[in-house]
């Protein structure tokens, strides 16, 4: 057995419980962006019209997409991750076994990063039954909303590592994700925003999620794919070297 | 592995040490809570670490495992440098946690095999030792039984079994008997003889003294993060207490004691709560005095809660 791939053994685990409540999970994952899709597509769209060429629908579903990986992978790291460690322990049962913080921290994120895959291939997969997405192409938003979903899994965890409760994962919504979600591009042009604020967009992963997503979606090739990538790339390195070192801090002491 | 032992040796195997730990310390916010702990753990036997409520036992086992850094002293477990090669040693080392960390997501049967999955194990081998497993833990009929509908002493019993799934040369049980019944602690203690048997080597720590006069060979008293005792049962016994014990409770008891003024040479009167405790080497003297009186008391030969009660004192902890 790689030591490197010890994380996999607490993939699997969350896989395995995952799997028992499958239909529950699946309907959620395709049950709610439906909902969004059609409330505010057909009702703001419209009032919104088109944009530029994209109509408001096609607009809407890529950042749906995008900011569906985000928020699953951030709830799999604080509410179901927190759970895990300091309700059930199930991380002090896997330190028992030959198990580290590493492996555990890494299972954890990469289980984060599957979810916010699944979030986003799942709403991926109505929106081209709709007609909203241009063609086979959209596939290539796979890898990046995978590489999304572990960059927000990771922060997450930077949050879980210092959390006492589930209070506090609320000022992490309202302070961090919330503004992201709304300075991303996800329901509006970033362009609708002055340029300092832009610029501060630019600095957060999600916008860079988006110009890449809604290209792949809506037929286009995306520019600059190699800096967008490192962007999210590198708050995803940052997140979880970050969030192991302070969790192996918590737990082994 | 060595050739069989002449049935003659009282030791189940060689005597080599499993666990060798000097200087062991620990502090946390300043505060010393294992204090130079020295420990020798041969293999086969039964090692047992006795203290009161916070005497630094579970920190100890955390630091044998890897999963609490010592501020200083050399330890070794199997052969590995702690806690360099924690995870190393951890793969043939069974634990027993002080609290359950049992999955509540899963059944009883899931439980055994997704924690083998932490170990790598897999297939056929996977699946005849689960079948033993709750064979030996008495779980057959329950394996897919949610954990939460387990009882006490069954939870318990699937934890112990989950702790042999690697089949481990060694065991660490943070006091594994702890709120069972007398019915599951007995099993319990069945399930570890057999171990012993099968030349596991042990380390149990409890705050039941006539289980670990049962099942270990040697113990250590520990006080305070410090190593107070450390030997057989017997030895203990022998070394730091009066072979009889008298006891007397309740108010007939107080009033007589006070009648008696000083005991006379030869008996150490120890009070614990409403009770009289006295020590002494030849009992018929005051055996005499306490009939001649007809006082109700309880004449035993000492065992081990004296000993610790003596060395470790009688009052409350934390
Ligand atoms: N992570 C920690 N941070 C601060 N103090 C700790 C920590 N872990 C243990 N302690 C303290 O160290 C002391 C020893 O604790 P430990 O759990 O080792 O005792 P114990 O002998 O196992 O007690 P018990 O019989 O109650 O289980 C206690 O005073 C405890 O409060
Ligand atoms: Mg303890």
């Amino acid at each position: 057995m790689s030591p490197n791939l010890r994380f996999l053994h607490v993939w699997r685990r969350n896989l395995k419980v995952w799997r028992k409540i499958l239909i529950p999970s699946i309907m959620g994952n395709f049950g709610e962006p439906v909902l969004y899709l059609l409330a505010f597509g057909y009702g703001f769209g419209m009032l919104v019209g088109d944009l530029g060429e994209m109509p408001y629908m096609v607009f809407l579903a890529s950042g749906i997409i995008c900011s569906s990986a985000m928020f699953t992978a951030s709830f799999e790291g604080m509410y179901s991750a927190y759970t895990r460690m300091d309700v059930q322990h199930t991380w002090s049962a896997m330190l028992g076994a030959p198990l580290t913080v590493d492996d555990i921290v890494l299972g954890e994120v990469a289980w984060a990063a599957t979810k916010g895959l699944m979030s986003a291939a799942a709403i991926l997969v109505v929106a081209a039954v709709l007609g909203l997405v241009a063609n086979a192409w959209a596939l290539l938003a796979l890898p990046v909303l995978l590489l999304t979903g572990f960059t927000f899994g990771a922060c997450a965890m930077v949050v879980t590592a210092f959390s006492k409760s589930y209070d506090f994962f609320l000022y992490y919504f309202t302070l961090v994700i919330t503004p992201t979600l709304l300075l991303s591009g996800v329901f509006f042009p970033l362009e609708q925003f002055p340029a300092p604020v832009q610029m501060l967009a630019y600095l957060l992963p999600l916008a860079h999620t988006v110009e890449l997503v809604r290209p792949l979606l809506t037929g286009t090739m995306p520019t600059q794919v190699l800096l967008h990538l490192a962007v999210i790339a590198a708050y995803g390195v940052a997140g979880l070297m970050i969030a192991t070192r302070l969790i192996r801090r918590r737990l082994i002491r | 592995m060595a050739a069989a032992q002449p049935s003659d040796t009282p030791a189940r195997s060689p005597n080599h040490p499993l666990v060798q730990a000097h200087g062991l310390t620990k502090r946390y916010d300043g505060r010393t809570v294992v204090d130079g702990v020295g420990l020798t753990v041969r293999t086969g036997e039964c090692f047992g670490l006795l203290g009161p409520n916070g005497a630094g036992k579970t920190t100890t086992l955390r630091m044998l495992l890897g999963l609490t850094p010592p501020d200083a002293g050399e330890l070794t477990v199997l052969g590995e440098p702690i806690p360099e090669r924690a995870r190393e040693a951890r793969t043939r080392i069974g634990v027993v946690p002080q609290f359950d960390t049992l999955d509540p997501d899963f059944t009883v049967r899931e439980n055994l095999i997704t924690y083998a999955s932490y170990f790598g194990l897999k297939g056929e081998t996977l699946a005849r030792r689960v079948e033993e497993l709750l064979e030996f833990a008495s779980l057959k009929g329950r394996e897919d039984v949610n954990i939460q509908s387990l009882s006490g002493g069954m939870k318990r019993r699937l934890t112990l079994a989950r702790a042999l799934i690697n089949q481990p040369a060694l065991v660490v049980l943070d006091e594994p008997t702890t709120g069972l019944d007398p019915q599951a602690r007995h099993h319990i203690w069945h399930r570890l003889r057999t171990l012993l048997s099968r030349d596991t080597t042990l380390i149990i720590t409890t705050h039941y003294m006539e289980e670990a006069e049962r099942l270990c060979d040697r113990l250590a008293i520990i006080d305070q993060g410090r190593v107070i005792a450390c030997d057989s049962p017997r030895a203990l016994i022998q070394a730091h207490i009066e072979p009889h014990v008298v006891e007397l409770s309740g108010h007939a008891a107080t009033v007589w004691l006070d009648k008696q003024g000083a005991l006379p040479e030869g008996e150490r009167l120890h009070r614990v709560g409403d009770i009289a405790l006295i020590y002494t080497h030849d009992p018929r003297p005051l055996l005499q005095r306490l009939d001649a009186d007809g006082l109700r008391y309880l004449h035993r030969p000492a065992n081990l809660e004296d000993v610790f009660l003596k060395l470790t004192g009688h009052d409350l902890r934390d």
